[in-house]
């Protein structure tokens, strides 16, 4: 593999899963190097839910971060980053006012491979990404920053299929539960302990215009009550420790509150992750114009261990203060 | 209803597909180069044309905050396609013209939609725009304007967002070729094939894509845009709220059916319903068969579809229909089934 050391050929393992959502607003008000526009503030019960869950990480051994964007829309198969390497700037098509990303991502190709033969034994459609021009999606980017700023560990990125539209969201439910279990399966085989990252908000109407100051948080709310419900009866089965059945929910979820689950993100996890009943930890939830978020982990007890290199802080430690413009 | 005198402002008007096939593999499969020989054919008519200015709808643009207006004056990159990255690198060097760019948001702006120009190195320029601006344009002999579009707009949005691009194209003097970057039906294969194998996904979408194709080789613009409800439901996979292109382009080209439609050529592309066609302003006109929508001079902003508040359904009026701009006759409220 070009980009980690060989691994020993010890069972692999799924040591955490996150719901980490993308909003790239999170990371233009956190004012991190890599990121050209500057910001004031905003968004903070989000940032700091985002804080909480990387110390959590930061006690996890863990050798990659594996992730399902849902910003890399495929239609024909579900593709696979494989490249080493890829190194460009992001700029986001929707806020290009909050989001001009020059990013620097190792990719762990071995696994990524690995991933690939798993599905293609399984008959599931996928293909591996190794052009090395190709600009990663700015979900991944924003999920990858928030998680890891300082990019210090490989990820395997997967593109999320368009099977909701083509087909309908319980065909969707069935290719992310087929894709979790080869995932699962892939990790294992690789002797990697890997963490899942679902990129993606709950509710998911946006507002259609946007402020003059980006950041005003006396704009931020829900789009509307019905989604906030929603989302906290989501959550409360996330705190409960009923995954499966929040899986079970997922498709009238969607179809109620437009959520970005219908990118398949959430099934993927907990399928992979064979349905924790251990209750997730919420760090915290919020919207984004109008979008909500929740910021939730789940990670066994015996996945705890001593402190890693993991970057806890994102904007401290890369060499910009917080909340300063 | 309304007309649009719009005919002096726009020469031709194309309809052109976005995939990545007829650039980067033509050889690939017979229909990919029957394909790219008509782009060719447009580019040779779009020289011919002297036009000032190339005004592009993407549907491959999406935009959340209104609609997004290209005004970068010469923006490069290495594109890859997310789909088909292992056909290879697009580089692009395009020209944009900046200053229409503007003069096309203020009138969106003053007609009461939500725009903004983008200016910015590495903005992720669509797909579609850069494969048809490579082969309809490839020495950037003519600037170029690319416009979003809106995943929740509908139709009256969209109109008025035509009409602002003539209010824009007359204030400047220019004249211009409309091109609306879609396909037909735009369902693609869920497995990967060989490309020798390609045909269009399904019996439906071949059908309706010939019924739309039958509508544009008459001139029938503006039948083919009052049938864009039904085409998204019959023919279009719902990644966005509707199909808009159409109503675009009749709102630019004028809201009628008196056209010399030309199909320089349809054919599957990964199972999609690619197809090149043009339409020339002419004299005679088809018989109008299908209108009953109306034609909106304003856009008076959010119908909050999620808000069912009996004050808002009680305001509800999705349209102005009193202070005319350019002189056009009154409107009626439309558009009331996106309650
Ligand atoms: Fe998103």
């Amino acid at each position: 593999m070009a980009t980690e050391p060989q691994k020993s050929k010890t069972k692999g393992a799924i040591v955490a899963g996150c719901l980490a959502p993308h909003p790239p607003h999170l990371v233009y008000a956190e004012n991190p190097p890599q990121n050209e526009p500057r910001s004031e503030c905003g968004w903070e019960t989000l940032r700091w839910a985002y804080e909480s869950m990387r110390n959590e990480l930061s006690t996890i051994d863990h050798d990659v971060l594996v992730i399902l964007s849902p910003h890399w829309r495929t239609y024909v198969g579900t593709h696979i980053l494989a490249t080493p390497h890829l190194k460009s700037l992001s700029v986001d098509p929707v806020f290009p006012h909050l989001f001009r990303y020059s990013y620097d991502i190792k990719v762990d190709v071995e696994l990524a491979e690995t991933i690939h033969a798993v599905c293609q034994e399984k008959n599931i459609p996928t293909k591996l990404m190794q052009n090395p021009d190709f600009r990663v999606d700015y979900g991944t980017i924003v999920t990858g920053h928030m998680i890891n700023p300082l990019w210090n560990k490989p990820i395997v990125c997967l593109s999320a299929n368009s099977v909701s539209a083509y087909y309908n969201l319980d065909r969707m439910q069935a290719l992310m539960m087929e894709l979790g279990a080869a995932t699962k399966e892939a990790i294992e085989k690789s002797g990697r302990k890997a963490i899942l990252l679902a990129s993606h908000s709950l509710s998911h109407r946006h507002f259609t215009s946007e402020n003059e100051i980006p950041e005003d948080m006396s704009k931020e709310h829900i789009t509307n009550h019905s989604l906030y419900l929603w989302d906290m009866k989501m959550i409360n089965l996330m705190k409960a420790g009923k995954s499966k059945e929040m899986v079970d929910l997922i498709p009238d979820f969607t179809e109620q509150t437009i959520a970005e689950t219908e990118s398949g993100g959430l099934t993927w996890m907990m399928q992979a992750m064979d349905y924790p009943t251990y209750p997730a930890k919420v760090h915290g939830y919020g919207t984004v114009i109008g979008t909500g978020n929740v910021v939730a982990s789940w990670a066994p007890k015996s996945s705890h261990s001593a402190p890693t290199a993991h970057s806890t802080q994102s904007g401290v430690q890369s060499g910009v203060q917080l909340g300063t413009k | 209803m309304a007309q649009n005198k719009s005919s002096n402002t726009i020469i031709k008007g194309f309809v052109l597909p976005g995939l990545v096939q007829p650039l980067l593999s033509p050889d690939a499969n017979p229909g990919y180069r029957k394909i790219r020989t008509a782009f060719e054919k447009v580019r040779e008519e779009i020289e011919r044309s002297q036009a000032d200015l190339i005004l592009i709808y993407s549907t491959m643009w999406p935009s959340i905050l209104g609609h997004q207006i290209q005004a970068m004056p010469e923006p490069e990159w290495n594109l890859v396609d997310e789909e088909f990255h292992e056909l290879g690198t697009i580089h692009y060097k395009l020209k944009i013209d900046s200053e229409f760019a503007e003069c096309y948001n203020k009138h969106a702006l003053k007609r009461g939609l939500h725009s903004r120009t983008i200016a910015h190195h590495g903005f992720p320029i669509d797909t579609g725009s850069v494969v048809a601006l490579k082969l309809i344009n490839p020495e950037n002999r003519i600037p170029a304007v690319i416009v979003s579009s809106n995943i929740y707009s509908d139709r009256a949005e969209t109109v008025v967002l035509g009409k602002a691009a003539v209010s824009a194209l007359k204030e400047q003097g220019k004249r211009a070729v409309a091109v609306i970057i879609s396909t037909l039906s735009n369902r693609l294969h869920a497995d990967f094939i060989d490309p020798k194998d390609d045909k269009i996904n399904s019996l439906k979408d071949q059908e309706w894509n010939l019924k739309i194709l039958e509508f544009l080789e008459k001139g029938r613009l503006e039948d083919v845009a009052q049938l864009s409800r039904q085409i998204q439901r019959e023919a279009r996979v719902k990644k966005v709220s509707n199909f808009k292109p159409f109503w675009w382009l009749s709102a630019v080209m004028g809201a009628h059916n008196r056209y010399t439609g030309q199909i320089y050529e349809y054919q599957p592309i990964y199972g999609t319903g690619s197809a090149v066609i043009g339409l020339t302003p002419a004299l005679n006109a088809s018989r109008d068969l299908e209108f009953d929508e109306d034609a909106p001079e304003y856009y008076t902003g959010e119908r909050n579809v999620l808000s069912l508040s009996s004050e808002s359904m009680a305001d509800f009026s999705s349209q102005q229909n009193s202070g005319n701009f350019d002189g056009s006759t009154e409107m009626e409220n439309e558009d009331n089934e996106n309650i």
